[in-house]
């Protein structure tokens, strides 16, 4: 059986990163097929590739057969390649029915014929199983049944490969399983369905093949019976199979009286309830899949957002962490994983930048005096080995890695007395990567609690002097300095059958 | 039904009953039919301005030229038809399709560059009404017999009489409605106001249709023109100073939400009426001073965009 | 060459060359009782009120902001005045009170903007708007549409005066101009407005008050709008509020655009709104002068203002 859609040699690069190298994929008529990788693996600039958004540096995509080169959604569109995207992607004031068949209403007399709309809406939906009212909002319905409208609509439109890009992040259980029964339908009728996700009981649920990617190169395409979990995860997380060791970590000190506890923290949607303890000079590491939580986890740490329930005591006291202020005051910092929206100010300095979150604790009027800022600017460049021209360029200008340590130096100019790190080596050479975590390992021996969010499970092990493993968006598992190894942390990881 | 946006225009309705039912029980005379149909009368061309304004506001956007659009329309009608002595009709038919170009004009730079749309149409709005100067510093009086004679019409209804401006904004409105519900740039219009990222993926001409929105809109402002030139016999510079205003006032007020995307074209009617009250119920009591209507207008668009606010985090935390 | 201020200065370099090669004794600057007398000096004196405004909106633009209530607060804030001082020699308040509540009702205003923006989340666009329809109305209505004329000399002083030479309104311009940039080199503020209009998402989780600030900012232009309208007011000896500030924050907008700040916000330049005022001011001179109508300054205007637009997005 030939494929439908075969990718071959595909690579991309942007300035200063290479997002995608010599990547392949074949997908076949009547099969889901998973996509899965780490945040940065490249999955999403793939399906950009392939729904026309980005054109390829090199490397060939074939259609039944015949080269195609979509250049533009419309026209992956027009070529059979549809796409249901996690965020849907419709007019959510607009009926279901009309959203199904915006821009190809069915028409009489030239107008718009709605009777028509409804009951061929209704028609499509029916063949999916799903019976609504059709002439309701579309917001009115929850994302699992956007997402059967989103798919109706591409089914309408003759797709002959169907895209399924993390469709299934903020669904629950009975959503993902109508979800599932759907794809079955349609794999059942020939359709090829490209399923990209990052939960790996959906994967083992659905999929016929899956392919892994990893740092921008496809790591392999395994047939999803001849690969357990343990692999799997070890593929897309564990220790790369060629890469340089990385020296090991000295044994940490003790570490002191317990700096911070949290009880039962849960946030609806984003985390069930969780306890957590942190001590001063304890390098806790969080580890987990992508969508274990571990991000929502620190946010609310950090009173980024805002607990549902459970409380977080720092010291005696309890503290409700209404805005990241109250965090900050405690003496607690954050480095988000989203750097570009959530922590680089990019038309401002490098200098500017830095002294931000000390300046805002300090308030409005006592201005750090300029040579000050200089001088701190000057110093953590030097400690962290900030490639910059000049403290007063903009920080947009600044490779990935370089913004990354002025966005560390940042909370280290505040003293925190805990430091959140989430994802602070993404993105950064290995060298760099080394020099950051040696650097905070000191300032954890130093007194710092650090919490440490990776998902490159090796650097985690190598650094952490205690393991929290999250999964599904609750913690399940701990392990001290002595109990960390690969293997049974990635058992923990994986979790269920294998 | 309470939570969907789509509830403000019925709250609109209400109200509107609400106060012209205040009005018949403090005033007597109020519910007379010559009344009502005054508010229509009155108020004509600023429902064709709000019919227009509809359609920017759903699509995303907003008009801030449409009263000095209407001003350039009065003063090239006023010149055409005194300085260059055109048929009247000819005239109509010239002011529409400038009007038309002018918008679709300002609709394309704000697609294709980028540009926020309420800056293109403020200098839209500077420019309209310095051409209007242009022409002529001072006021044009009209005289031709057609003109005069809309003027001067009554076509009698139901017991009392409109004028043929009511009438052609009445009309206007039916085409309005049509034209949102059963057509294709219509239904694109609400689209590109729900979510203009999916209306692009989705294949819809993004493009195309928010030229088009303005362009009707530029056509609307000129439509009123013709109205209020008939209205005033004259082409003035100055006329419909802050009329963008009330016709915004009038669409908020009218159930549509400024954020796009929501509303109905309907509610340009609903909305002009509470407006056209309010300033009755004002002249009716007689004590209170004409200056109140603005202030009152202003309340209503508070309350409103408030409790659309509201309502619209009320939505986003449920999700 | 780079340097963000160049643009505004050259344009209003062109637009003085300009004005000395059409305009004769342009530039000619003579000196009666004590005071300065001469073109420049009557451009200056006429664009503080609009200085005034600019000042005001950059900051509001600078937080991804917009202001289009500041016409509106010049009729308000000249009108309690007035009415306050009232139509005899002598004021029926006693003048300092009267200003004080002048321009507190248009801190009021501001704070009232603020609060809508910050903490309700409506649009800027849509929360100033409300003020713009109701707040000339509210003028309207105390003055019942009719121009309230002052007799009471001290407030002449404000808008008519002279201090060194030059007119009183020029030493306010330069007071609040001072003052804010003062607050800015010697605070944190101009960092703290800046991070918030670049990316108010990160500027929240490095502990900036963001709501407080965008307060600030829309009291601060209400109180500049304020004292804009004192300014207005007392030039033209009275309180007019049908038309007192009409289209004021349209020329505001434009002068902080023209002055390089961007209206997605971020990074601002008092010094540019300045200037920006003045080239608005000294095109409508010049105009004026040419025996142009000036009503064609509109059209310049607007021509103006899609260039100005068209250049900032090339340049971002």
């Amino acid at each position: 059986m030939k494929p439908v859609l075969e990718l071959q040699g595909i690579s991309k690069s942007f300035p200063g990163v290479k997002a995608l190298s010599d990547v392949a994929l074949r997908l076949y008529p009547g099969e889901v097929h998973t996509l899965m990788g780490q945040n940065g693996a490249g999955k999403s600039t793939l399906i950009k590739v392939l729904t026309g958004v980005y054109a390829p540096d090199s490397g060939t995509i074939t259609m039944e057969g015949e080269q195609i080169r979509p250049a533009s959604t419309q026209d992956a569109q027009r070529l059979g390649i549809s796409t249901v995207y996690q965020e849907v992607n419709l007019c959510p004031n607009l009926s279901v029915a009309e959203n199904i068949f915006i821009g190809r209403y069915p028409r009489k007399f030239g107008m718009v014929d709605w009777r028509a709309m409804r009951t061929q809406a209704a028609a499509l939906l029916e063949q999916l199983e799903v019976r609504i009212d059709v002439s309701a909002q579309l917001s009115s319905y929850p994302l699992a049944i956007q997402q059967m409208v989103a798919i109706s609509r591409a089914l309408n439109i003759s797709a002959r490969v169907l895209i399924l890009d993390e469709p299934t992040s903020s669904l629950d259980e009975a959503e993902v399983q109508l979800l599932f029964r759907v794809l079955s339908k349609l794999r059942g009728q020939g359709m090829a369905i490209l399923f990209v996700t990052h939960f790996l009981d959906q994967t083992y649920a659905i999929s016929d093949r899956i392919t892994v990617m990893r740092n921008g190169e496809r790591e392999g395409e395994y047939a999803c019976s001849a690969l357990t979990r343990l692999a799997l995860v070890n593929k897309m997380i564990g220790a790369p199979e060629a890469s340089e060791q990385l020296a090991q970590q000295a044994k940490a000190a003790t570490p002191g009286p317990v700096f911070l506890q949290a009880r039962a923290l849960a946030r609806k949607g984003a985390l069930l309830p969780l306890d957590l303890d942190i001590r001063e000079g304890e390098m806790l590491g969080l580890c987990g899949l992508l969508g274990s939580g571990r991000t929502e986890t620190a946010r609310l740490l950090f009173g980024a957002d805002k607990a549902d329930a459970g409380s977080i005591r720092v010291g005696e006291r309890a503290f409700p962490f209404a805005s990241p202020r109250d965090a900050i005051e405690q003496g607690i910092g954050f480095c988000s994983e989203d750097r570009k929206h959530e922590g680089a100010i990019l038309a401002l300095s490098v200098r500017e930048n830095l002294i931000l979150a000390l300046q805002a604790r300090q308030g409005l009027l006592r201005a750090i005096p300029f040579k000050v800022q200089q001088a701190m600017a000057l110093d953590y460049v030097q400690k962290l080995g900030i490639k910059t021209a000049d403290i007063e360029t903009p920080i947009g200008s600044l490779s990935g890695g370089n913004q990354q340590k002025v966005l560390l130096a940042r909370w280290l100019a505040t003293a925190p007395r805990m430091l959140i790190l989430d994802e602070p080596t993404r993105g950064i050479d290995v060298r760099a990567k080394q020099e950051i975590m040696d650097y905070v390992s000191g300032l954890c021996r130093k007194g710092m609690a650090i919490l440490f969010i990776s998902s490159e499970l090796p650097e985690v092990l190598r650094c952490s002097d205690r393991l929290l493993v999250m999964r599904d968006r609750k913690g399940c598992g701990e392990f001290q300095r002595g109990e960390l190894d690969e293997t049974s942390v990635l058992h923990v990881i994986a979790g269920g059958a294998q | 039904m309470i939570k969907s946006p789509y509830f403000t225009p019925f709250v609109t309705v209400a109200l509107l009953l609400v106060m012209l039912g205040i009005g018949g029980a403090a005033y007597p005379g109020f519910l007379s039919v010559q009344v009502l149909f005054n508010l229509l009368i009155d108020n004509a061309f600023l429902l064709v301005l709000a019919i227009g304004m509809s359609f920017v506001i759903l699509s995303g956007g907003i008009d801030l030229s449409v009263g000095s659009v209407l001003a350039l329309a009065t003063m090239i009608s006023a010149w055409l038809l005194q300085v260059m002595h055109w048929p009247p009709l000819l005239v109509i038919a010239t002011v529409l399709v400038l009007g038309a170009c002018f918008g679709g004009a300002m609709g394309a730079m704000i697609h294709y560059f980028k540009l926020q749309p309420f800056i293109v149409t403020l200098a839209g709005m500077f420019l309209a009404r310095g051409l209007c100067y242009l022409i002529s510093i001072n006021s044009i009086t009209i005289d031709d017999p057609m003109y005069l004679a809309m003027s001067q019409a009554q076509l009698p209804v139901l017991g009392g009489f409109i004028s043929p401006s009511a009438l052609v904004a009445l009309l206007m409105l039916a085409v309005a409605i049509w034209l949102a519900h059963f057509t294709a740039f219509g239904r694109g219009v609400y689209a590109i106001g729900g979510n203009e990222q999916s209306a692009l993926m989705m294949g819809l001409p993004v493009a195309r249709t928010k030229v088009l929105v303005y362009g009707f809109s530029g056509f609307c402002a000129a439509l009123a023109g013709v109205l209020f030139s008939f209205y005033m016999l004259s082409g003035y510079g100055l006329h419909a100073q802050g009329t963008e205003l009330d016709a915004i006032a009038a669409v908020v007020i009218g159930g549509t939400l400024l954020s796009g995307g929501y509303g109905y074209v309907a509610g340009a009617l609903s909305g002009v009426l509470v407006l056209g009250t309010i300033q009755t119920l004002i002249a009716f009591d007689g004590t209170l001073s004409s200056w109140w209507t603005k202030i009152v207008i202003g309340a209503l668009l508070f309350i409103f965009c408030v409790v659309q606010r509201l309502m619209a985090i009320g939505a986003a935390r449920k999700t | 060459m780079k340097h963000p201020l160049f643009r505004p200065l050259a344009a209003l370099a062109a637009l003085l060359l300009i004005a000395l090669f059409t305009i004769p004794g342009f530039f000619s600057i003579t000196i009666r009782d004590g005071h300065l007398y001469g073109s420049l000096i009557d451009i200056v004196n006429r664009a503080a009120p609009l200085m005034l405004a600019a000042l005001g909106m950059t900051l509001v633009i600078a937080t991804r902001g917009i202001d289009i209530s500041v016409g509106a607060v010049v009729a308000l804030s000249g009108t309690v005045a007035a009415m306050l001082i009232g139509g005899g020699p002598d004021a029926q308040t006693p003048m300092v009170w009267a200003l004080c509540a002048a321009m507190g009702a248009a801190a009021l205003c501001g704070l009232w903007n603020g609060v809508l923006v910050a903490t309700l989340g409506l649009q800027p666009i849509v929360a100033t708007l409300i003020l713009m329809v109701a707040g000339r109305g509210l003028a309207q209505l105390m003055t019942d549409g009719q121009i309230v004329t002052v007799y009471h000399e001290p407030f002449f002083f404000l808008g008519g005066g002279y201090f060194l030479g030059l007119p009183f309104s020029l030493s306010v311009v330069a007071i609040v101009f001072a003052a804010i940039a003062l607050m800015m080199h010697k605070t944190a503020l101009g960092l703290f407005i800046q991070a918030v209009g670049i990316n108010p998402v990160a500027a929240r989780l490095a502990g900036l008050k963001t709501a407080a600030l965008i307060v600030f900012v829309y009291v601060f232009c209400g109180a500049c709008a304020g004292l804009a309208g004192l300014m207005v007011s007392s030039n033209i000896k009275s309180a007019d509020a049908n038309n007192a500030g009409l289209m004021l924050e349209l020329d505001a907008i434009l002068a902080v655009t023209l002055g390089g700040t961007s209206l997605a916000g971020g990074k601002f330049s008092l010094v540019g709104s300045v200037i920006g005022a003045l080239i608005i001011q000294t095109l409508t001179f010049t105009i004026y002068s040419l025996g142009v109508p000036p009503e064609v300054n509109m059209v310049v205007k607007a021509v103006v203002v899609f260039l100005v637009c068209l250049s900032q997005r090339s340049a971002s």
